[in-house]
Order: structure tokens, then sequence, then C-alpha cells
């Protein structure tokens, strides 16, 4: 199944029928990376829905994703391809007696290269979903690899030429904002900043990741992480952390937000002890209720 | 220039109708930088909010004065109408009608901002004027009145229904800004406005004189590059097969391969764990400053597990404490302020004691591997500078980096005794800007060849 979309509302629809609710203004930049063949790369505080934005799109597009997560020291080898070593040792040990020339053309084709996911994702003869998943944590040198892809969909290797994407991809960068990006790496995307979403739109979140979740308590629920989040707390609660927190009350069966069952719960939001001592001071919970 | 481009290819993707469609096209493809996005959206606002304008003009009509209308619309709403204003207000609000409060808001600018075509004064007076009039203490009193509570409220139930009120003022707030810039835009053009209104991008904000939202934007911006000195600091060698050879796993790895040995393993180069010493000048003059530095302290302490600070006026305490792993760092500046003893005799600066407390006392937090960063104006009040002690503290350190806040025409004028202190340093920048922060950050290479330590 390719894209069809004509207008930045379908993408919105077809997102929300996997169950992601994408904002205006997400559907718009996603709708404008599948019109002009750009990659997005997004951007915002962790646990917001930007990798799930990447998986969302395969499944609503019904394409396969393709997943590179980066890491300090991710090179090209784990990256992009590699040269099968011994396949390429066994096949001159096998052939002794045969010309040089003969053996060379040989071990250096493509069946003696080892398929990592940014070529994979180049090669592969249907369009997928490439995801690069945080791509702040590879070093600044690094970056430099996804260039070419990002730019031109398209890998070069020394031995073989250049390989050119058999169809286009959608390629998705996601980024904790760790460290600045390098502006070549920038340039090439088209730039989508995921923050908290606004009171309504979590309530919307809550209400589809948890059904069975009143629709006063995910109000409620909302309203009170907003309002946590506005606290100067280490580590802020996220939007998976919320929907952790709201099947914790059901769990727990809880039918009502009050001081106590804040309280006893703020462990799922929180994950500092300092960050859970100072939110129930500002909320003026009773510290008898509190972890 | 690829930006330009890139947009101009967007546009034809999209709905120019629909303002919200358009900031999106725009921000996705000119934008790169999250930081950028309030200057991004105030220009936006000058430029392209025109569209709201014209609806809210269209259901205004009827109440007559306009913008160029007679000095009397400024004090033409009666009190009572001001009632019927705030009654409307939390009608929309509490709807979460958003034509309906535009329209509101438009009247309200009419009545009460008293604009005057070509009057060279900025939105925010008018703004200001028109909140005045709606009197956001009582709006906050009407919307907390409206907003129904749960029969058994909690602590947290009012808690919300405050959060909830202030949002929605914020809300009128925000609609109000919008409606004095379209008009400002249709008094004396967009690129005027649009000069007037221009935001210092988050890098260029002057640290000295930031306003509080201006300081909490830094504040985000800090951790990539406390994580960026960090590493810089600890980069000894380049990156590469500079290890020494390791045997076992060359051996090892030859057996893949028939024993035949194709690759030699390497071992790891070490990298050397820095160490981090902050002084910090706590001063009066430096506190917006001091207030930074400790930001970035608290950034790096999570980075680094060897990291000390200092905080001084004329004497020298330690303050590592207050900022290590699991503190709040709001916490810690008040603790800070109350517990450290910073303060010998009157309260003035004095670096040389000083430097001679940071020797005599904490000699030993400073080690070859130990990178230190003095912060301060290096304003002595003309006493003693101390820089035999301060001699020592270089001697015996891997780098020493000096940032003064005070732009760099003023060093070594009165008081300060900059050059004095400075030549003893590795670097010494002018630090007032997260711009200037990050240029340092790119200079602060440890030096290649190790100093000779000094025999204490």
């Amino acid at each position: 199944m390719t894209t069809s979309w004509n207008e930045p509302s379908s993408v919105a629809d077809d997102l929300e029928r996997v169950g992601y609710l994408a904002d205006a203004r997400i559907a718009q930049v996603v709708y404008l990376a599948d019109r002009l063949d750009k990659p997005i790369l997004a951007e915002g505080p962790a646990g917001v829905g930007k990798t799930a934005l990447a998986l969302a799109l395969a499944e609503a597009t019904g394409r396969r994703l393709i997943r590179l997560q980066c890491y300090e020291g991710l090179d090209e080898a784990k990256a992009l391809y590699e040269w099968d070593y011994h396949k390429q040792l066994l096949r001159l040990q096998t052939d002794e007696g045969a010309t040089w020339d003969d053996l060379e053309g040989d071990i250096f084709s493509e069946s003696f290269l080892l398929e990592r996911p940014l070529l994979a994702a180049i090669r592969s003869p249907e369009p997928v979903v490439l995801l690069i998943d945080e791509v702040d944590r590879v070093e600044v040198e690094t970056e430099a690899l996804l260039l070419e892809i990002l730019d031109a969909f398209q890998v070069t290797i020394p031995e073989l030429g250049t390989i050119s994407a058999v169809s286009k991809p959608i390629v998705v960068l996601t980024s904790n904002n760790t460290r600045e990006l390098s502006e070549a790496l920038k340039r090439r995307c088209l730039f989508l900043h995921v923050p908290y979403p606004s009171i309504e739109r979590e309530r919307a979140i809550l209400a589809a990741r948890v059904p069975e979740l009143p629709e006063v308590l995910a109000e409620k629920v909302a309203r009170t992480v907003a309002t946590i989040r506005n606290v100067p707390t280490r580590k802020p609660p996220s939007v998976s952390e919320s929907i952790d927190w709201a099947r914790t009350l059901i769990a727990l069966g809880l039918e009502d937000l009050d001081d106590e069952a804040i309280g006893s719960t703020l462990n799922v939001l929180l994950k500092y002890q300092a960050d859970i001592d100072k939110v129930a001071k500002e909320l003026s919970l009773d510290p008898a209720d509190t972890l | 220039m690829v930006e330009v481009i890139d947009a101009a290819a967007a546009l034809e993707h999209t709905d120019l109708s629909d303002p919200a469609n358009l900031r999106a096209t725009l921000g996705a493809t000119l934008i790169k930088n999250v930081r950028h996005y309030s200057a991004f959206d105030a220009a936006f606002d000058v430029f392209f909010g025109l569209a709201a304008r014209s609806l809210a003009e269209s259901d205004d009509d009827d109440s007559g004065a306009g913008v160029g209308g007679s000095g009397v619309a400024g004090s033409g709403g009666m009190s009572g109408s001001g009632d019927d204003l705030l009654d409307g207000l939390v009608d929309a609000l509490m709807r979460g009608d958003r034509d309906h409060l535009r329209m509101l808001i438009s009247r309200a600018v009419t009545l009460y901002a008293g604009m005057q075509p070509g009057r060279p004064v900025g939105g925010r007076y008018y703004s200001y004027r028109v909140l005045k009039r709606i009197d956001s203490d009582a709006l906050i009193a009407r919307l907390l009145a409206a907003i129904t509570l749960p029969e058994s409220s909690s602590e947290i139930d009012q808690r919300l229904r405050q959060d909830q009120a202030n949002l929605m003022l914020q809300e009128v707030r925000d609609e109000l800004d919008r409606e004095v810039t379209a008009r400002l835009v249709d008094d004396r053009g967009a690129q005027q406005v649009a000069v007037s209104r221009r935001l210092p991008l988050v890098e260029d904000v002057d640290l000295m004189h930031a306003t509080r939202t201006e300081i909490a934007e830094v504040e985000k911006a800090i951790a990539p590059l406390a994580r960026k000195l960090s590493t810089r600091l600890s980069q000894r060698r380049k990156l590469g097969r500079s290890g020494r050879l390791d045997v076992r796993r060359t051996i090892r790895k030859s057996l893949g391969h028939g024993g035949v040995l194709l690759e030699p393993q390497f071992r790891k180069p070490r990298v050397s764990k820095p160490e981090i010493v902050v002084l910090c000048d706590l001063s009066g003059s430096m506190a917006t400053f001091a207030r930074f530095t400790m930001q970035l302290t608290y950034a790096i302490a999570s980075e680094l597990s060897k990291v000390r600070v200092f905080g001084f006026v004329d004497a020298l305490d330690e303050v590592t404490e207050y900022f290590g792993t699991g503190t709040d760092f709001a916490e810690g500046l008040i603790r800070m302020g109350s517990e450290a003893d910073v303060v010998r005799s009157d309260g003035h600066s004095d670096y040389g004691r000083s430097f001679q407390d940071m020797w005599e006392k904490y000699a030993d937090a400073i080690t070859a591997r130990t990178s230190v960063i003095i912060t301060g104006d290096a304003r002595n009040n003309y006493r003693n500078s101390g820089v035999e002690y301060l001699d020592r503290i270089v001697e015996r350190s891997r780098a020493t980096f000096w940032l003064n806040p005070e732009p760099e025409r003023y060093w070594d004028t009165g008081d300060s005794i900059m050059s004095l202190y400075g030549q003893r340093c590795d670097v010494v920048d002018q630090v007032r800007t997260l711009r200037q922060l990050e240029g340092f950050v790119e200079k602060a290479t440890l030096p290649v060849v190790r100093r000779p330590r000094l025999v204490v």
C-alpha cells in the first residue's frame, strides 16, 4: 500500500485509525514529508510520542518498519553495511588457483555484502518507514554517515558504486535534544518539535490508549499532569508516564483522584525522590500519604 | 538559503487559507531549533496575523469607534459595560468559544486601548491598558466561581481549579496581544512592527538583565552545553587506534579464519575522567550570573562525578553538597544562600582572600587532572589581589578558565583587575550570553602539555 494522502487531514485520520492522535501541526509536517520526500526530524522531551509516530506511520501505511537505534560509538559497519569477511575468506580458500582478477570482482559483489538498517531501507523493493532513533546519541562525526541517505536516498559503497533507493522510504529521525545536531543534518530535514501535549490532547490520548478510564478521571489526570509539569522538576512526567499512571489508577480501583490517591501513586509519574518530595509539597499533599 | 527553497516548495502543498497550516509549514521548513520558535511565532503573528484581524473587524462595525476614532474612545466605556465584558469573557472561556472570545477582545481593544495612529509606543503599553480595564484579578475571581468543584473537593481540586483559571487568563492575554499586534500592523505596516517587536534569540539574551521567562529558556539550553563541555574536558587523545596491541583478542579473532593473524586488535585508549572545580563569585552584583553558573555546574555535575563547587564573596566555602546528584536546583540555591559561609566581614568581593582560602583549606581538591573554572567580574574592591595564591592554584591544575560576565571594554577599569588574573589563566572569556558560552565551550580544550607540578 502506498500513501494516498492528498491533504493533511487524511494523514491525521489514518494515524488516528491506528491509535496515534496527531495534532494539526504533526499531520501537516508528515504530509509535507511525504509530498516533498524529505525526512522528518522530531525533537522534544523524552516520552511524548516521537518514536510512536514512526511506529504509527508504519502501521497506518502498511509498510515495514526498519529501525536504527543510535548509540555512542555507532559506526558505518553497524549502520550502513559491512563486507562479510569470513565468507570472503572461505571463497578465496575454496578457489585456489583462480586468477586474482576473477576473485577480486567476485568477493566484492552484493552476495558478500551484509545489509545494515540504512542499506536495508534503501534496497527494500517495497517502500518502508525508516526510523533513526535518538540520533543525538551518536557523535557529530557519525552524523555525516546519514547525510547521503537523507539527501538523495542513496548509499555509496566504494567497491560497488552508488546504490539508489528502489522506493523512497518515509524517514523519521528522533532526538531528545541532549546535544545540538549539526546544521548539515538539520538542513536536510523538516523540523518537527513535539512538546508536551495540551490538556485537551492529552485527555484524548488517554481516552484512546486507556479506554476503560472514565472520562471525568481522564480530564483530571490530564489536568494534574499538566500542573505537575509546571513544577520545575528534574524529569517532568511524559505522556507515556501519564498513561502508566492512568492504568495504575484503574488497577488499584481508584475512582477519584484525591490527595491520597495522588500521594500514593506519584512514584509512577516521577522517577526521582527529590521530584516526588517537591511535587508533594507544591500540591500541598499530606506527607503521610506520600511514599 | 536551502530553507527558503524548501519553504517555497512546501507552500505548494499547504492550505494557505488556514493560518495554523501555514504556521506549521513555515515552522517546519524555516526553523530548525526549538529555541527559535518564540521569535518565529512573534514574527508570524506580525506578518500573517491579519486574517484574524479582518474577521474581528466585521463583528466590530457596530461599535462605532475604529482605530483612528476620536480620542473619546479611550474613556468611552462605562463601568457597566466593563462588567458586561467580564461576563462575556467568563462565558466565552467556560464554553471554550474562541471566536466569541476574539470578538470580545477586539471590542475591548477598541474601547479601552486608546490607540492613536502613528504614536510610537510598543504594543505592550496598549495591552496593559486593556488588561487593567478588564481587571485580571476580578476575571480570575469570576472564573474561580464559575468552575464547579466536585462535592467532596480536596486540596488538589482547588489547585487544579486555580491552574485552570490561570490558563484561561493566559488565553485572554495571548488573544489580546494578537489583536493589538494586528492593529499596530494596520497602522504602521508589518515591516516596522516586526522591527520594533523583534525578540532577541535565546542565545543572545543578556544574562545580566534577563527576564524570568528568558532565564527559564536559557536554563533549558544549558544541559546540552554542559554535556559538551564535559566531553571536551575529557578528550585527551584523538579517537582511533592509539591503544596498545591486545594480543589475547587478536589471537582469539584469528581463530575465525583458521589461525591467520589477519586483524590486529587494540586496547581501547583510556579516556581520563576529568575533575572540575568551579569557583563562583556570589556577591550581590553577580547574583544573576551566579545563578547561571550554578545551573551550568549543576548540569555538569549530572554528567561527571568529580565536580566540586566553591562559592565566595570575601570568604570561600564549599557548596558542592547543595548541587550534587539527587538534589533539587532551586532548593540548592536557597540552601546555599542561607547556609554557605561566604561572607567574612563586609560582603564585598575579595578575590585575594578567597584564593587564599581556597589554597589553604581546599588545595587537595585540585590535582593534575583538575580543570578550574573561575566565574566573576574580577572587581576586587582595591583589595590585595592574592595573585600568589592564584598562581599556585593555576600551577597545580590541569587548566584554568576564567569567565567574566562584564563586557570586555570594562575590564581593568575602576577596581577590576582582570588582566592581572587573566594572564595567568589558559582561557579568559567574556560570557554574557548563551552564544558566548557556546563559544567558550568550543575554545575550552585542555593544554596538550601537562604543566610541571608544583612541589609544595
